[in-house]
Formats: C-alpha cells, sequence, structure tokens
C-alpha cells in the first residue's frame, strides 16, 4: 500500500542549516548533510531543502551543497528557494537533487512550469503555494507570504496541475508557526479537485496534527521543520503513533 | 569488477552513480558500446519520456547493443518499462526483451488514487531469486511513475497501487526494477548489492 510522508525541511542559508536544532548526536548543527543523514536514518520519507541565501553566488554554494546531500542519503530529496529558469533546474537536478520546487517564479511566469514540467518531467517539479485567507477567501502569496496576489489558491494550484506540476507543496501562512494544527480544510479541498499528489505544510505541533491531516485534510505527505529539529516529535515515534492510528506508514 | 551505466538522454542519472559510490563500486556512465559490452555488469537507469528515450537509443543503435548482452543487466524505472515489448507512452515500440506491455495507471477513483504513483509502497510475492536475496518481509521501495508493466511470467515482485502490476522483472541475463533502488534507503541498497554479486 503506499504510504503517506513525513517530510523534515531545512532552511540553508550560505550551505548552513539556518533554524536552530537541537540533536545531541550532532557534531556541527549548522552541517546540512550530517542533519540530513540523521533523519534519512531515523526513517524520514524525503527531505526539502528551502535555500534563503540572498547573495549571487548562492547557486554555486547550494549546488555544492546539493552533490555532498546526494552522495552521503538515498532518500529523495527537493531543493527550492529563487529557483527561476529552466538553467536554475538543470544546474540543481545535474548537481544531484531529485527534484526541484518553485514558488514565486511560477506565479510571475506561470509558463514557467509548463517548461520545466516538458524539459525534466513532471516527476521532479513542485510548486509551492503559500495561502492566505484573506476575509474568507484564499488567496495565494509571495515573498514568504508577505506580499499577496490576486489569485485564488484554489485556482492556481488547478492550473500548476494542468501545466505540468508534478506535485503541490501547500503552506498556510494563517498556520505557520502556531503549531495549531495544518489548514486541513483548503488542503482536502485542493487535495480532492487534484489528481497529483499534495504536501500539506505549516502548523504541525502534536503528533494527532499528522493524523487529522492525512485524514481531514486528505494530504499525500507533510512536511515540518522546527517540531523535528528541536525533537519535539521524534520521526520514530510519531511513524509508530501513525501506525497505531491506522494511517499507511513506512516501516 | 566494472560497472557499465548506460548513458543516454535520460534525466537523474548521477544519484545511481552516487548509489554505487555509496557501495563502494565505481561505475562508469557511457554509451561507447565497447565499453559497454566489456562491462562485468551493465546498469540502464531512466528518468523521463519513452518514445524520446527509444528514438535516442535507436540513433546510436544502443537498442540492438542491449539486447545482445550477455552479462548481468538492471533497468531502472523508465528503463524497466523500454526492456519491455510495448508502451502506452506515446504508443512505443521498446527493446521487447521481455514480452510485457506497459500501461498508464486509470484511477477508478482519482480522490483516492493520484497518477503518478509517488512515494514508498511495498514489494510483494516475492519469488527465489538472487537480486530479493535477504530483504525484509514486504520491503518498502520509493516509486515515482505513471506507467507500469502489466503482471507477467517474468514477474519476481509485486507492488499494489490500483491493482497489482510488476515491480520487479526477471529473464535469462535481464533483471528491471520499476521503483528506484538509489533512492530506496536500506532496502534499495540491498537490491544494488544483490545485483552486483549476481
Amino acid at each position: 500500500m503506499l504510504t503517506k510522508r513525513i517530510i523534515p525541511c531545512l532552511d540553508i542559508k550560505d550551505g548552513r542549516t539556518v533554524k536552530g536544532v537541537n540533536f545531541v548526536q550532532l557534531r556541527d548543527a549548522g552541517d546540512p548533510v550530517e542533519l540530513a543523514k540523521i533523519y534519512s536514518d531515523e526513517g524520514a520519507d524525503e527531505l526539502v531543502f528551502l535555500d534563503i541565501t540572498a547573495t549571487v553566488d548562492k547557486r554555486k554554494t547550494l549546488a555544492e551543497l546539493v552533490t555532498k546531500v546526494a552522495k552521503a542519503i538515498n532518500i529523495p530529496f527537493t531543493v527550492g528557494g529563487g529557483i527561476s529558469t529552466v538553467e536554475d533546474v538543470k544546474f540543481l537536478l545535474n548537481a544531484g537533487a531529485d527534484k526541484i520546487s518553485i514558488n514565486s517564479a511560477a506565479v510571475h511566469n506561470p509558463k514557467i512550469v509548463d517548461e520545466m514540467a516538458a524539459e525534466f518531467g513532471s516527476q521532479c517539479i513542485v510548486v509551492a503555494i503559500d495561502t492566505r485567507n484573506v476575509d474568507g477567501l484564499d488567496f495565494v502569496h509571495t515573498h514568504g507570504g508577505r506580499k499577496a496576489t490576486l489569485l485564488r489558491t484554489q485556482a492556481w494550484a488547478k492550473e500548476v496541475a494542468n501545466r505540468g506540476a508534478g506535485e503541490i507543496l501547500l503552506t498556510s501562512m494563517d498556520h505557520d508557526g502556531t503549531k495549531a494544527g495544518f489548514a486541513n480544510e483548503i488542503l482536502a479541498e485542493i487535495s480532492s479537485a487534484l489528481s497529483i499528489p499534495v504536501i500539506a505544510s505549516g502548523g504541525a505541533g502534536t503528533m494527532a496534527h499528522f493524523k487529522d491531516v492525512f485524514t481531514f485534510g486528505k494530504a499525500d505527505a507533510a512536511l515540518a521543520a522546527s517540531i523535528f529539529h528541536f525533537k519535539e516529535i521524534p520521526i520514530p515515534e510519531l511513524k509508530e503513533y501513525l501506525i497505531r492510528e491506522d494511517i499507511s506508514i513506512r516501516k | 569488477m566494472k560497472i557499465a551505466i548506460i548513458k543516454y538522454n535520460s534525466g537523474n542519472v548521477q544519484s545511481v552513480l552516487y548509489a554505487l559510490e555509496r557501495l563502494e563500486v565505481e561505475a562508469e556512465l557511457t554509451d561507447d558500446p565497447e565499453k559497454i559490452h566489456a562491462a562485468d555488469k551493465v546498469i540502464f537507469p531512466g528518468q523521463g519520456e519513452a518514445s524520446t528515450a527509444m528514438s535516442y537509443l535507436k540513433a546510436r543503435k544502443l537498442d540492438q547493443l542491449i539486447k545482445e548482452l550477455k552479462q548481468p543487466f538492471l533497468g531502472v524505472c523508465l528503463g524497466l518499462q523500454l526492456l519491455c515489448e510495448h508502451s502506452e507512452e506515446n504508443d512505443t515500440e521498446c527493446l521487447g526483451v521481455f514480452p510485457v506491455k506497459v500501461k498508464r495507471f486509470i484511477p477508478e477513483n482519482s480522490q483516492e488514487f493520484k497518477v503518478p504513483h509517488v512515494g514508498w509502497n511495498e514489494l510483494e510475492n516475492l519469488a527465489q531469486n538472487p537480486l530479493l536475496t535477504d530483504l525484509p518481509a514486504n520491503p518498502f521501495v520509493y516509486y515515482v511513475h505513471s506507467f507500469y508493466a502489466e503482471l507477467s511470467e517474468f514477474t519476481i515482485a509485486t507492488t499494489h497501487y490500483i491493482h497489482d502490476f510488476t515491480a520487479i522483472l526477471h529473464r535469462d541475463n535481464f533483471w528491471a526494477i520499476q521503483a528506484h533502488p538509489e533512492k530506496s534507503s536500506v532496502v534499495g541498497e540491498k537490491l544494488l548489492a544483490n545485483f552486483l554479486r549476481i
């Protein structure tokens, strides 16, 4: 049976993990490769690396990191952050990334999704969507959720799926950082409407939130950062819990 | 031991090289017929679209070459599909090493079953086969695909998604796996290690 995926997300700046982490076994808390390896050994199903570097040299540093990660770990991983051209994608896939995720670039130039999917195949193109609810309606936001667009989230998700996205990573900016649970309502709405997998992000705080997002939220995968980094929820424990709750999970 | 990885217009060959590196085996990515013939083992990885891949192989006469190889040969993902007879992906005639048809997943209920089939799923109905020695029961492997090989007498493991499909094929010196062993954690490593020992 196909299982639901648990995906830790690592924020990267200048080739280093930025958000603090709390792993006693880590010799270097800022080394993304070491952290990636621990997550992989603990049973993470995939990893996401989000590059938040703002410098022009970032592509090279990021590609070097991607190669190190690809050599070290044997589970799939996605790289995102500031990717805007077909060239960017080629560079990172050649470096060893399995998938890339694009966000603002797709909003500014939707055709780029078609171009990337045609060039590299849908299976490696993840479109990340940041959504926020404004007076009862869901709108796509860019720039880390700060800038509103006129795109309705549900319609945009459908559009990128039609353009060839292989997966959607949906982050609710209203839920992100609250630890109050995922945005199950909009997740379920989008997941039901689309034939491609949806990765839920934003709001994970307890193990029950994961169960909820896989049942009520109809998500195919769930992503979280700090609760994993600070070991508030260890991945092996989370997976045991979900198996007990009858969610299909890889042991 | 000399391992040749067939170089063609396919995505993500690099990860297969890295996976072999982790097993401390050196492999060469090549489309040179002499080198492929001389290799002890050949790996045919793949990601991409069937008809484009087949045209590329034909243009370089790699299609004939592959069929004539006698050493242990492992097709991965699209590599498995290309070893079959025909693929529904753009109605493509494939290599025909396995007299098996490749079909598109058609979900009866798109809410429950997404296409592509992406993620970790179990290998089931494992046959006694050198490729499958010392694996745990129903081991999980990582999949990303929209097309599958139908069940056949050459199927040595199945996976269930919408219905049972062929997870692994074996005929003579040819093995082929639909999942990505290079991304399938310890189970994938074991499969690759088993292949290297054949």
